[in-house]
Formats: C-alpha cells, structure tokens, sequence
C-alpha cells in the first residue's frame, strides 16, 4: 500500500459511461479516495452514505472525494440512484482493479478492491493513507485530521 | 481507537444516574431502521443496569439517505424546550414505523407540547446549529454509521445486542 510521500499514481477511470476522471486534472485540489469492495453494502453502516454526509467538510478543505471499486459504470450508477449519493463513484473495472493494484490495495483472492482511504495534497503526493479490517468502515475522522493538517501547511 | 470528542457535558441529552460509573453515548438517527432496532435493547440496558448507567443521546441524521431524519431530530430538540426530550425521542423510535412530515405534530400532542411554540421553535435557528454540532462531534469521534455507541468515551465496536452483552460480562 502506498504511503504519505508518495507520488499518488495517475490514472483515468469511468463515473459514468461517458465521463472519465484523470487525477491529474485535480492538480491544485485535494482529493480523497475511498476504495471500498463492492456496491451495496447495508444501508446504515454504509461508508459511502457517511462520506455523501460530508461534502461540505470536504469542500472546506477544497477537496474533492472519490469512491473506487471494481464494479463497473452501470451498478455505480443504480447504487449512486438508489443512496442519493452525491460524489462520483469511479469504476475500476477494466483492466479489473488495476488503480486498486497501483495503490497496493487490490485483494487478489477477493478479486476486489481493499478498503483504503488515501489523501493526496495539491501537488499530487499522498498526504495520509490508511488500510481498515474489510468489514470495518473507517469513519471519516482520520479524512479529517490529514485535511486539516494539509491546510495548515 | 476512536475517543468521544466532545466529552459529555451538560450541553448533552443525559438519561439517568448522574453519577454512575458506565456512561453510554449513542449517536443515532431517527429514520436509520438500525437504530429503531438498538432503541428497545437500549431501554432493557438501562433498566437491567438501573443507576449504574447514564445515558447520552447525540444526533446523527443521515440526512441524504433519509429524508426524515434531520426534521426528526428538530422535533426532538424542539420538544426539549418544553423539557420533553426523551417523550419525543422515545416517541419517534416507537412510531419510527410511520415516520412522515405529519408524524411530528401528533407526537407533540399526544405527549402533552404547546403545539404552538412547538411549531415555532421548529424553525429556530438555533436547533438547527445544535444538530449540526452533534453532526460534527460525530465525525470527529470516529462515527461510521448509526448507531455508534461509545462507552466511557471510547468507541464501542458493535451493535446494541453486543453492547449488552459486553455489559452483563464486566458487571457481572
């Protein structure tokens, strides 16, 4: 898994069939990603309804959250529907997990991806990452204190 | 480990003992079907461990996924002002099966509000802030879904069923 210093590796993956998102576009913000195993977990601990939750946090911050997982385009978008989520859900579906693996958090007998949570500064190096048990949501107090310590700087 | 950021003060919904050694603090939501689960396990902890336990009720109203939970949570705090928390939280969960706009004015009657300063104080400002500020305590103590509970300030990690048991082995 990468750590804080790192070059945060670009990449370019699908929030919906016709939009794609290249981190490097992101230069100047900070961005959040959230790797998660699959869509439609249980509703209530659900870490994604958390995260749509605190989208002004995060644009205090001026960051900018992204949920990965391997599930492709269209479950995202039934699964973004169906929890109102507000924030793009990206598809790292084909090469299957390939971002995942890029960031070490790729679970290869799972065939998903981990459930990770990296922060990456303006200048695109990772500023905080932190790995949770797969069954533990990780919350969003550790986003939080690395945004906070970011924008001290 | 994630710790209660606010400690409890008397800002707080406290229930109970004010001096009991185990204090409880639940952030929950009023529409989360989770939490309407947790509400009668929560009453069986208070009555089987009776002046041993406090309990603190925060808000956590998820308000995207549910529609109803952040007017809820104001009609609970509303009822507050008239000294009537705990009818009203205790109401929602019990009616959390017909949860609507409409719900919350029946509930204020029925367990005894001025129904005209409840409505009044519904649209207060300064409700709204106070919700939010339990939102916030929330995320910076390490909440990750409703219920979460902390137990002496320290996050609790499991529902209420574990919470009881975890309680009756350390009571013994």
């Amino acid at each position: 898994m990468l750590e804080k210093g790192a070059i945060a590796p670009d990449f370019e993956l699908n929030a919906t069939p016709d939009q794609k998102i290249k981190l490097k576009d992101f230069k100047g913000k900070n961005v959040i990603l959230a790797f998660y195993p699959a869509d439609w977990s249980p509703v209530c601990s659900d870490q994604m309804a958390l995260y749509n939750e605190m989208l002004k946090y995060f644009n205090k911050y001026d960051a900018q959250i992204f949920g990965v997982s391997v599930d492709s385009v269209w479950c995202h978008l039934a699964f973004e529907e169906n929890r109102k989520l507000h924030f793009p859900l990206l598809a790292d579906f084909e090469p299957k997990g390939a971002v995942s693996k890029a960031y070490g958090v790729y679970h290869e007998e799972l065939g998903e991806s981990k459930r990770a949570l990296f922060v990456i500064d303006k200048e695109g190096k990772i500023a905080w990452s932190y790995l949770s048990p797969i069954a533990v949501n990780p919350g969003a107090d550790g986003i939080l204190d690395a945004l906070e310590e970011l924008s001290k700087k | 480990m994630s710790t209660l950021k606010p400690e409890v003060s008397n800002q707080d919904h406290i229930q109970g003992n004010d001096s009991a050694s185990i204090t409880i603090v639940e952030y929950g939501d009023y529409q989360c079907p989770y939490c309407g689960d947790a509400y009668p396990i929560v009453k069986e902890i208070e009555e089987t461990f009776g002046h041993q336990i406090k309990f603190i009720f925060r808000h956590f109203p998820l308000a995207n996924a549910h529609e109803f939970a952040f007017p809820a949570a104001i009609a609970a705090e509303a009822a507050d002002l008239q000294g009537k928390f705990w009818e009203m939280h205790d109401a929602l969960y019990e009616n959390q099966y017909r949860l609507n706009a409409d719900l919350f004015d029946e509930l204020a009657e029925t367990i005894g509000l001025d129904l005209e300063q409840f409505q009044k104080d519904s649209t207060s400002a300064g409700i709204k802030t106070k919700i939010e500020d339990d939102f916030d305590s929330g995320v910076r103590s390490g909440v990750n879904g409703t219920p979460s509970f902390y137990v002496n300030g320290t996050k609790f990690d499991g529902g209420a069923t574990d919470l009881y048991q975890m309680l009756k082995e350390s009571t013994g």
